[in-house]
């Protein structure tokens, strides 16, 4: 029994295949999903990461947000902003980090775009 | 006689230039709407998952209370969002936007809505400043390659409108061009928001519903889906709206070149004439002239 994966961004599927359980974090908490999971909708945490493990190894992910839906062994995970931890230019995610907290202040509630450029690092293992 | 050679002459190498422009705009379009109808595929997997998705939420729930899908009782004024494409050569694709917009703005007038024009693509944003129509936001600079966050924009833009509590809109509406096949672009209004639900018996097209679980509620998973719905719906849109523009300006710019390699052809003609006309003038005058001098010769004698 495996599930069948999807991870879509609004202009392409980001990745694609089989894996055996799906961690995800939504805003009720930490989710994971094996094969025979009853159908969930669920909304992503801002700036978290998702986990597909599978006999080939692990894909990493970083999203900004957006949905999970479990039904029949298909998990999508539909995010507007997400990117694979091997893809992450964590040079870069690193500078959206400090300019975004640098805009917000001190104090502030973290924005956003802070959140994933943290969720970016977390997923390269670099934070 | 020479003087009509050379004016001929002068207008096959206008013409042809105007070839040589044309066909590189038509090669530059078919090449570009591969890679539009490419990214239309890739873009169709988000918006498909999405719209089932909020045809789950709505299907599941009997009572929904979202601003996006109720009815305003007193509706006053619409958003019109139009796409049109930033350059021209591309026959009527514009043209057949323009005018499905306006029809639209006077089915809105007839029904008491005051429209509110959104305009993205400078040939309709040139068009609306030419006719002193008020727009209240434009775009451009992106529309043979839409990106996500350009619709993002456009759907911030909108949903601030229509969620706001003073001087926003009751419904939006988006004027496009649906790409039908390489062939026919066919121009289109339909209504974003408020959501039209229909209660049907049939089973979805995509399929039966999961009964999903909705985490943590229904209601915050319809909240924070519905916006991403209409940005999608709006990237969509501009992705088709990119393939058709380019479909359009390939199937302009093929006729153009057609018409011109025509006229060449003619013009080949005309200038052959004009020389052969010349040279047979020529010989007329140079025989003429001999039998003439032969004439005088003879009588001298």
């Amino acid at each position: 029994m495996t599930l069948h994966v999807a991870l879509v961004v609004p202009d392409r599927e980001l990745w694609s295949g089989e894996a055996s359980i799906v961690i995800a974090k939504t805003t009720e908490g930490d989710i994971g999903v094996l094969a025979g999971h009853s159908p969930v909708f669920g909304v992503l945490a801002e700036g978290s990461l998702v986990e597909i493990q599978s006999d080939q190894g692990t894909v990493r992910a970083a999203v900004g947000g957006g949905f999970l839906s479990v039904a029949d062994d298909e998990v999508s995970v539909l995010a507007a902003q997400a990117e694979l931890a091997e893809e992450v230019d964590t040079a870069q995610a690193r500078e959206r980090l400090d300019t975004a907290l640098a805009e917000a202040g001190p104090g502030a509630e973290e924005p956003t775009e802070a959140k994933y450029a943290r969720a970016q690092l977390r997923a390269a293992g670099q934070a | 006689m020479a003087a009509q050679l050379r004016v001929v002459r002068a207008r096959i190498r206008a013409v042809q230039s105007i070839a040589k422009i044309t066909r590189a705009q038509e090669l530059i379009a078919s090449s570009r709407i591969v890679r539009a109808q490419q990214r239309m595929r890739a873009a169709e997997p988000y918006s498909r998952q999405l719209t089932r998705a909020v045809e789950a939420v709505v299907s599941r729930s009997t009572t929904i209370h979202h601003p996006f899908t109720e009815e305003p009782e007193h509706p006053s004024r619409a958003a019109v969002l139009i796409l049109t494409s930033d350059q021209g050569f591309a026959g009527a694709y514009n043209a057949n936007a323009l005018r499905e917009s306006a029809r639209l703005r006077q089915l809105l007038a007839d029904r008491g809505l005051e429209p509110v024009l959104y305009v993205a693509g400078r040939k309709g944003i040139a068009w609306h400043r030419f006719r002193d129509l008020d727009m209240t936001a434009t775009w451009s600079g992106f529309s043979v390659t839409p990106r996500y966050a350009n619709a993002r924009e456009i759907t911030t833009t909108l949903l601030e409108a229509f969620t706001a509590e003073q001087d926003g809109v009751d419904e939006i509406h988006l004027v496009a061009t649906d790409f039908i096949s390489m062939l026919t672009q066919r121009p289109s209004a339909r209504r974003l928001l408020p959501l039209q639900i229909e209660e049907t018996e049939e089973p979805a097209p995509s399929g039966p519903l999961p009964a999903y679980e909705f985490e943590p509620s229904a209601e915050v998973v319809l909240d924070a889906l519905l916006p991403q719905y209409v940005a999608s719906r709006i990237y969509y849109a501009m992705l088709e709206a990119a393939a058709s523009e380019l479909a359009s300006r390939r199937r302009a710019m093929k006729a153009a070149t057609d018409n011109a390699n025509d006229l060449i052809e003619t013009l080949t003609r005309e200038a052959n004439n004009a020389r052969q006309a010349e040279i047979t003038q020529e010989i007329s005058e140079i025989v003429g002239g001999a039998n003439a001098l032969a004439a005088a010769s003879a009588t001298s004698e």
